[in-house]
């Protein structure tokens, strides 16, 4: 498995659109840091851009890799080596190569500018959701064997984890506005991997004072270590669970 | 050596392979033939665990390769179009398929030669052609010194030199007593490796003879009219 992991790494490493979404992100923080005077402003700033665009180039390049590595997965298995270890080491070369990028591009920035903690929390989050959705990617890409659907779903998926999961939070926040839904909210918002990397920030920042009642809540369940620890088991499950699905389907699958 | 018991195989309501039964023996040199979608490249990705089959079962010296790995050490497989991470280089690419091998043997490296591969080693894949790409998939499949050899269309693709280079090399693989399984719509280029045919239609196994059986039955001079010959007598 390692020397697969090896050249599987290698190869999306040199990927251009690996190199570019570093830069990006680099390019983004520094500025974010550079502009703001607060450290605080700087990190919500870059935790904006980081809930937006790491989800969605983890998701897209890991789906497209992987269906333009079809034929390369073919001549492996071909080849005296365990199905399961030829998608293990896919998935591992694509965290590895989505974590590296989220690192330099955010994480030395990070390190210099923000408090250490904080920093910490954000490089972990960060780096959960990177591996979460190439998790998710895995998945996509079993569903289907077009290129173009998998893609789509990806898309969507993406859509849906990202901006419209807060909507639809939001909406139930209204309209049961009368109704104690705080923990409930709580529950909801387990389900999206992208709120809870940004509840967990948010909580580490002095702004969650701003969000009233609902924060204080969000500060009971998650603000202990224990809630800490229970959200980074949610997360972990983000990850584990649809690459194990894509694994059960890749393995019964005919190439 | 490799036993194909009842296997069957559907793509949706497409029965690619009906319940086939096929026995596979060392030192046959064997072509694969039948129209385009009768289930060939099926058959050969079964063999290679590519593909599962719903029922029925494939022995590979007596074991079903069924939850195994380890007897694909002994074939060499050449694909029908061989595509390869597009930022690899060839030497990359020989050198992962090595170490993925692992084997003790020497390895067999005169398609190497021939084929100069050894000036192209820095070449991106991406940047071959279709036939360099064949040529890299030919020396991965006989570098190996491996008891089996199936190749998808070898020859597709290929200039006319190399294609006899690869020729000469299938002859001596058949003349150090490996089981060769080639497919090719090009009877004509077969003609002078084969000993045995197999030729499928929707999926079934229509014949498997024995080549000079089979022309001698027919009266005929060649494969390609001996099937003819056959099919239009409604025997096969």
């Amino acid at each position: 498995m390692i020397r697969i992991l090896k050249y599987v790494a290698l190869d999306i490493l040199k990927n251009k659109i690996v190199i570019a979404y570093t830069i990006m992100l680099a390019l983004f923080s520094w500025s974010a840091f550079g502009l703001e005077d607060n450290e605080s402003k700087g990190i919500l700033t870059v935790l904006n851009i980081v809930l937006l665009t790491v989800p969605l180039v983890s998701i897209l390049f890991s789906t497209i890799y992987i269906y333009n590595s079809n034929e390369f997965v073919e001549l492996l298995v071909s080849n005296p080596v365990k199905r399961s270890m030829v998608w293990k080491a896919l998935f591992t070369g694509l965290s590895i190569s989505m974590v590296a990028a989220y690192w330099i591009g955010v994480g030395i920035p990070l390190l210099i500018y923000a408090n250490f903690a904080t920093a910490i929390m954000m490089l972990l989050a960060g780096s959960l959701l990177s591996v979460i959705f190439v998790s998710v990617a895995f998945l996509c890409s079993t569903l289907t064997r077009d290129k173009a659907k998998g893609i789509g779903i990806s898309i969507m998926l993406w859509l849906y984890f990202a901006l419209l999961f807060d909507g639809l939070v939001l909406f139930l926040f209204f309209q049961f506005a009368d109704y104690p839904i705080e923990k409930v909210v709580v529950l909801l918002s387990a389900l999206s991997p992208v709120d809870l990397s940004r509840i967990l920030i948010l909580l580490r920042l002095d702004v969650s004072a701003m969000m009233g009642y609902t924060g204080a809540v969000f500060q009971q369940y998650f603000g202990s270590s224990w809630g800490l620890l229970v959200s980074f088991g949610l997360l972990c499950l983000w990850v584990f669970v649809p690459f194990y699905i894509s694994l059960r389907k890749f393995k019964r699958k005919d190439l | 050596m490799i036993s194909i018991k009842n296997i069957s195989k559907n793509f949706g309501k497409l029965k690619a392979i009906d319940n086939l039964n096929l026995e596979l023996n060392k030192g046959e040199c064997i072509a694969l033939i039948g129209p385009n979608g009768c289930g060939k490249t099926t058959l050969i990705k079964s063999i290679l665990g590519m593909v599962l089959p719903e029922s029925g079962e494939i022995l590979f010296d007596g074991k079903s390769i069924k939850n195994d790995n380890d007897y694909r050490n002994y074939i060499g497989y050449m694909p029908q179009i061989g595509r390869y991470p597009e930022n690899m280089t060839i030497g990359q690419i020989v050198n992962m398929i090595q170490g993925i091998r692992n084997t003790q043997e020497a390895l067999d490296k005169t398609l190497y030669e021939q084929y100069a591969i050894e000036k192209m080693l820095d070449k991106k894949m991406r940047t071959l052609s279709g036939g360099t790409t064949q040529k890299v998939s030919a020396v991965l499949a006989f570098m190996f010194q491996s008891k089996v050899l199936i190749l998808d269309e070898p020859t597709a693709g290929l200039d006319p030199i190399s294609s006899e280079i690869l020729k000469e090399k299938i002859i001596d693989a058949k003349n150090k007593g490996k089981l060769i399984l080639i497919t090719s719509h090009l009877l004509s280029e077969l003609e002078d490796l084969v000993t045995q045919v197999i030729f499928m239609q929707e999926g079934k196994l229509i014949l498997h003879e024995n080549v000079n059986d089979l022309k001698q039955k027919t009266g005929e001079q060649t494969i390609a009219k001996s099937i003819i010959q056959l099919l239009k007598q409604g025997k096969a």
